[in-house]
């Protein structure tokens, strides 16, 4: 065991310091906030045009009332027409404020008239402060002392959750757009994860050979310890740079997103939990993001993502051990890889497929089948999945990884010490039925 | 009761034998020479000492007791097929190896020192391998084959890829490790270092052991009563008459050297019947080299 920990160090550390892992480690996560920043960006930069918003008021009270302020600026006009459709005002300002009459009387006596729809911002800055002016307004009008502060004193404001119901009764908020991209994303990570670093374990089975090093080491261990050392020294590279990848998107996307909208994502969060406040449209756009997020059971998501991620790699990562170990050089490794990488990409494109159609038979079946279920379920899990179904995918994840490792073991263990010979399925047959 | 023993080993690869009901006895201190053409078993036998495979049958005694894996901390081994990672540092995989070997990574730093010093190859820590000439890996991966200091060291053709130099080198240091209480396995082709380092030797051929036992004693058993005798002067007409058969006959400098073989007569008698008429420079009983007897034997 003991043993096994060394070889794990230094599988480990000797892939943690390559130049190209630290490249690819620190590089990607500015490409993924890229991903999710410059969208965003594009869509906020209209907002920084000042919007003019012209007031057609008959009663010439409110034109005072509404407040400009960087994003809209109110201006009052002389004109008092009721027909705004064909007037110049339209062609003229972003938006046109009608007001036909006294609002204290009636309250639908405004009316907001543009060409392009209005964003929800404007229209309930408008809301908010005309309805403000009016109660005062009326509260005035009572002629009460201290009624504003009693008024003030007795508002309360009654949270309302809504909440969907799902056939067992239990409560949900659900965002299939969100689902939808959590899922993929996390497919795309999985079968990168499983190709990348399984054939990252093969050429390391490969170089140990070609090297002649491989006879030295398992004189001090057992040739299963030493692919079990390389597989989970891999594995632990692989968790490395998947949770540098998140903090570093994490961290990229905070601070770009500070610089352009001027908030921090995480802001954007707590704001989008108080709404009402004025937003622009990026931000809008984030909030409804993270309200889907909070649809979904994310401890759950992460802890099957972590749980597929490994079994995946570790039913696949076997596999490309024996494979190395059969050859004497990486080109010979071809003709072998076959029977591997069709398994992987079939799974990955059963996995778009099954996007589109979370609950049909595809996307049943390869989310149960132990070889492509680690790509398959991650698009699955957002949508609810039943119990049963994840226990048996699990279960059969678990029992096969242990198959594939305990019969890629037995190649391995035949294969490294094989020299000059031109290895054949044949061979690689005869190997698995040797005695130790 | 010998340090190592060897029992009725065999192992069989799905229908080929490759070691069939073999057994040998190696002493302690002593140097153990395997012998044999390629694929004859030698390898295999080696990799069953080294616990790397396991016999079908027949067992191994290492100090008395059944050898385990537990005894590979034990054993020293330097394969035919070595090598070390190219991309790693020399330190940091002498290290490395020394650690699986069961060392402390303090004790395998202070070993690795004395043995550096003793090659003068310190400055050699920090290069890569792969930056190394073959032959300096080859130092490399004989100190990491000593340096947890086993009682068994097992060398598959150690010499292969050395200079004469490095080799003399090797030597000395296999003869120095055993003088301090090692046990030592050599395989190898090159039947002169056989004849120069092994106390005892086997040789196997088909899987079999086919000559076994002491190399000064063997070659005694293989003797053909051959002698070499050097007499003066260069006008020997009448050497043909003498009582044995002449092998052959050269000219060197003032004397004549000839090549007798006696099948009746013992050495005294030749050198009488050769006194009579000649005088002797030099006379000598030539014994078979290992090579020799290799070959004949392997070929039957």
């Amino acid at each position: 065991m003991n043993k096994i920990g060394i070889i794990i160090r230094r599988e480990y550390t000797t892939r943690v310091a390559k130049k190209s892992f630290i490249i690819m480690t620190f590089l990607s996560p500015l490409l993924f906030a890229a991903l999710i920043m410059v969208p965003l960006w594009l869509s906020g930069i209209k907002d920084n045009e000042t919007k003019k918003i012209a007031i057609v008021d008959f009663t010439n009270e409110y034109g005072k009332v509404l407040k400009s302020d960087k994003q809209y600026v109110f201006v009052p006009v002389q004109e008092r027409i009721q027909n705004i459709g064909n007037s110049q005002l339209k062609k003229d300002f972003y938006a046109v404020l009608l007001i036909k009459g006294d609002l204290v009387r009636d309250s639908t006596a405004a009316t907001l008239y543009s060409e392009k729809q209005v964003g929800i911002e404007l229209e309930s800055t408008v809301s908010r402060q005309l309805s403000e002016y009016v109660e005062n307004k009326k509260l005035d009008a009572y002629h009460v002392a201290n009624i504003k502060q009693m008024v003030e004193k007795a508002r309360t404001k009654i949270d309302v959750t809504t909440i969907k119901l799902d056939e067992k009764g239990n409560s949900k908020v659900t965002s299939s757009i969100v689902a939808t991209i959590i899922g993929g994303l996390s497919t795309f990570l999985i079968y990168m994860f499983i190709f990348m670093y399984g054939v990252q374990v093969m050429r390391g089975v490969v170089e140990e050979k070609t090297n002649r090093i491989v006879e030295v080491i398992i004189s001090s261990v057992k040739p299963f310890e030493l692919m079990m050392g390389k597989i989970i020294g891999i594995a632990l590279v692989g968790l490395t740079q998947f949770l540098l990848w998140i903090v570093l998107t994490l961290i990229i996307s905070n601070i770009a997103g500070f610089a352009l909208f001027g908030t921090s994502i995480s802001n954007l969060q707590a704001g989008a939990q108080l709404q009402g406040a004025s937003t622009s449209g990026a931000q809008q756009a984030m909030m409804t993001v993270f309200q889907g997020l909070q649809g979904i059971n994310l401890v759950e998501i992460v802890s099957y993502f972590i749980f597929y991620f490994l079994g995946g790699y570790l039913l696949y990562a076997s596999l490309f051990a024996a494979v190395g170990s059969a050859v004497d050089n990486e080109t010979d490794t071809q003709q072998f890889m076959m029977p591997i990488t069709i398994p992987i990409l079939f799974a990955f494109y059963a996995a778009i497929y099954s996007i589109e159609n979370p609950d049909g038979p595809l996307a049943f079946w390869c989310s149960i089948i132990p070889f492509t279920s680690p790509i398959v379920m991650m698009v699955r899990l957002p949508f609810d999945v039943p119990l049963w179904e994840k226990l048996l995918s699990v279960g059969l994840l678990v029992i096969t990884f242990i198959g594939t490792t305990w019969l890629a073991g037995k190649i391995y263990r035949t294969g490294i010490l094989m020299y000059g010979k031109k290895p054949s399925w044949k061979e690689m047959w005869k190997w698995l039925r040797y005695k130790n | 009761m010998s340090f190592l023993e060897i029992h009725h080993v065999t192992k069989e690869y799905s229908g080929f034998k490759a070691l069939d009901a073999v057994s040998m006895n190696i002493e302690q201190h002593s140097v153990y020479g395997l012998l044999g053409p390629n694929g004859a078993g030698k390898t295999t036998l080696i990799r069953i000492i080294n616990c790397i495979t396991a016999p079908d049958s027949g067992e191994i005694l290492l100090d008395g007791k059944r050898l385990h894996a537990g005894d590979i901390n034990r054993i020293g081994y330097l394969p035919e097929e070595r090598g070390l990672y190219k991309k790693m540092k020399v330190g940091e995989q002498a290290l490395y190896l020394a650690q699986l070997k069961g060392l402390s990574k303090h004790d395998a730093m202070e070993r690795l020192k004395m043995w550096f010093e003793k090659f003068e190859i310190q400055a050699w820590w920090n290069k890569k391998v792969e930056e190394l000439s073959k032959g300096m890996q080859q130092k490399v991966q004989f100190i990491t084959t000593v340096l947890h200091e086993p009682e068994l060291l097992i060398f598959d053709e150690p010499f292969s890829g050395f200079d004469p130099v490095n080799a003399d080198l090797l030597k000395r240091e296999m003869l120095a490790l055993r003088d301090k209480g090692a046990t030592i396995i050599f395989s190898t082709h090159n039947m002169e270092s056989v004849e120069a380092l092994c106390d005892d030797i086997s040789l196997i051929n088909k899987s079999q052991v086919v000559l076994q036992g002491n190399v000064h004693e063997i070659r005694e058993q293989f003797r053909s009563h051959i002698y070499r005798v050097t007499i003066a002067g260069t006008e020997h007409a009448d050497i043909a008459r003498l009582p044995f058969e002449i092998l052959a006959s050269e000219q060197k400098n003032r004397n004549t050297e000839l090549r007798i073989q006696s099948t009746g007569l013992s050495a005294n008698e030749c050198l009488k019947s050769i006194m009579e008429t000649h005088s002797i420079v030099a006379f000598e009983e030539l014994l078979p080299s290992m090579n020799e007897i290799f070959i004949q034997t392997v070929n039957g």
